[in-house]
């Protein structure tokens, strides 16, 4: 059965960008279906509050 | 002096937006130092060693955006911190709006996603990674800065989870064609390529192209996977996906200097490589028992470009080290036009790879060369600003790029050290590299242009020649126009290769007997 590595290598790339816009754009000239995540720090940046939700959910 | 700072509160930007407001605002004349920066802890710390300190900034949050400014009077502080929106208004005008936010807004607008790219700041990169290997994604993780620590345990989950994570401090990868971050444009082939040295990587795929051949994959796996520490757990499990891929015929492993318990360890495993395997291993000699026919190592990126295309069934170009009469009688011609006390070689590279790949060369002719990203701890320089003899320097060290753009992105760190080089008489020879490709400067060559101009001119007011030698790393199908690059070099005069081995070999050549 092939594992998720072998679907990346052999089926059409299919990208979530997290972060720099221009990657993204980059991917787009090569007609690769992508879409951009306009990230921002989870919780305000709060760590501990981070912690407490990643251990919530 | 005066010095000032203005905090917008919940304004987050990612690095290269920020990067280009504060190019705009180390532009305006009486400036002296510019930080625009998101309020992390790391950042704080960088303010606060520039001498910008405050109970405000103490205060500020990872999503608050600070603006530092020291100029030379008040006036030009209030006069640039008081265009701040202006800027930051027509920066945004040129970006696209996303209303996805995080991972998870990604994958309902594309749930059939089979790869994260991810280049968060490198406190946050684990956690987005982690989660994207939980949700059954591969990774490519550009961030750097990410804890040993995590980067272990994410390398783990994706052994668990059968998933390939390229990185931390992955800067290149070719999936099936598609580069991505810091990629040429390469036909594909039979050769695959694993690399934990992204312009190795670059260099090889270029060269590979050059030469008429192709790439399967070139697999990138970040810089500190081959380290002890790590113990190469992308690598191993970039080559079993490349041994079980029908398309690759021929594997190269491309590195800087490796952990020598992982060299041993990735050795062992590519002697019994199912297919013929090429190792290239930049500052590191390997001696082969002669006992495997399907390993050979490589010294140089092109002898493992040779090697590849060689053992895919193509017919290499001829072996990289020999310079041809001309670039010979050139040597002459430039050597006969250096007064008597010019002698030494400084080489600025903007790609890690090449700096070590030409210490390699240049040490194995002897020529002992002096480093900020030394093979050898003994030829460390103490002050990475300050040349001493042959020297070499890697500016795309932390101690360039902290809160300032890659050289590969913008060439103000080169150009500033280009002129500073010049201004030594005995320096003879500049060795440069200019890469282009995906997401590096559209214009390298045009960046630092003016600078060799104005350095060769410093050294013929006295009375000597500075020789400029460049390796362009790219190929003709890149958006750059490497042939427009090629030219503008050769047009100033400077001796320009198609691989920095070769510009090195070169180097060798000059810096011989004197």
């Amino acid at each position: 059965m092939p594992t998720r590595i072998d679907e990346l290598l052999h089926e059409p790339i299919v990208v979530i960008n997290l972060g720099l816009e221009k990657f993204a754009e980059s991917l787009e000239e090569q007609q690769v279906e992508v879409v951009q995540v306009d990230w921002v720090p989870p919780a305000g940046g709060d760590k501990a509050m981070v912690e407490l939700l990643d251990h919530l959910l | 002096m005066a010095s000032g700072f203005v905090i917008r509160e919940n304004q987050y930007y990612d690095s290269l937006f920020l990067m280009g407001i504060n190019k705009r605002l180390s532009e305006v004349k009486g400036v002296q130092q510019t930080a625009v920066l998101m309020g992390s802890d790391n950042n704080k710390r960088l303010l606060f060693d520039i001498g910008v300190q405050d109970a405000q900034i103490n205060a500020a949050q990872p999503d608050d955006l600070i603006v530092a400014v020291i100029a030379e009077s008040p006036r030009i502080v209030d006069q640039v911190l008081g265009r701040l929106d202006e800027w930051l208004q027509s920066g945004l005008e040129s970006a696209s709006i996303s209303s996805l936010h995080t991972l998870e807004d990604g994958l309902a607008h594309k749930p059939k996603a089979n790869l994260v790219v991810i280049s968060v700041p490198g406190e946050y990169a684990a956690r987005e990674a982690r989660r994207a290997l939980a949700a059954g994604l591969n990774v490519f993780l550009f961030s750097d800065h990410v804890p040993v620590e995590e980067e272990l345990e994410l390398k783990q989950l994706a052994i668990q989870q059968k998933l390939l994570v390229m990185g931390p401090d992955c800067g290149t990868s070719l999936i099936n064609g598609v580069g991505l971050g810091f990629a040429n444009v390469v036909r594909t082939g039979p050769i695959g390529a694993i690399g934990a040295a992204g312009t190795g990587l670059q260099e090889f795929t270029s060269q590979v192209h050059n030469a008429g051949a192709g790439i399967s994959h070139a697999i990138g796996t970040g810089s500190h996977d081959l380290s002890d520490t790590i113990g190469g757990t992308t690598t191993f499990t970039a080559l079993e996906a490349l041994e079980a891929d029908p398309q690759t015929k021929v594997i190269a492993v491309i590195s800087k200097p490796p952990g020598a318990r992982t060299l041993a360890r990735l050795i062992e495993r590519l002697k019994i490589c199912k297919k013929p395997a090429i190792g290239c291993f930049l500052g590191t000699r390997v001696e082969l028992d002669g006992a495997s026919t399907i390993f050979q190592c490589a010294r140089t990126i092109d002898e493992a470009v040779y090697l590849a295309i060689e053992r895919a069934g193509g017919k290499p170009t001829s072996l990289p080290n020999l310079l041809t009469p001309e670039e010979l009688a050139w040597v002459s011609r430039e050597k006969a036009a250096w007064s008597p006390n010019q002698q030494y070689l400084r080489g600025l590279f903007a790609g890690g790879t090449f700096c070590y790949q030409s210490q390699q060369i240049l040490q194995d002719a002897n020529i002992a060369v002096y480093s900020n990203a030394p093979l050898d701890q003994k030829t460390r320089l103490a002050n990475p600003d300050r040349s001493l003899e042959h020297t070499v320097v890697d500016m795309g060290a932390d101690t360039y790029t902290v809160g300032k753009p890659h050289p590969m992105i913008d060439g103000t760190s080169r150009k500033q050290r280009i002129l500073v080089e010049s201004r030594d008489p005995q320096v003879a020879v500049l060795l440069l590299d200019f890469i282009l490709g995906y997401n590096a400067s559209m214009d390298p060559v045009g960046e630092l242009l003016d600078a060799i101009l104005e350095a060769r001119q410093v050294a013929r007011q006295r009375r000597g020649s500075l020789t400029v030698v460049a390796s362009i790393c790219g190929t003709e199908d890149d958006p750059q126009d490497l042939s427009k690059q090629a030219k503008m070099l050769e047009e100033a005069g400077v001796v320009v290769f198609r691989t920095n081995a070769r510009a090195a070999y070169f180097c060798c050549e000059l810096l011989k007997h004197r």
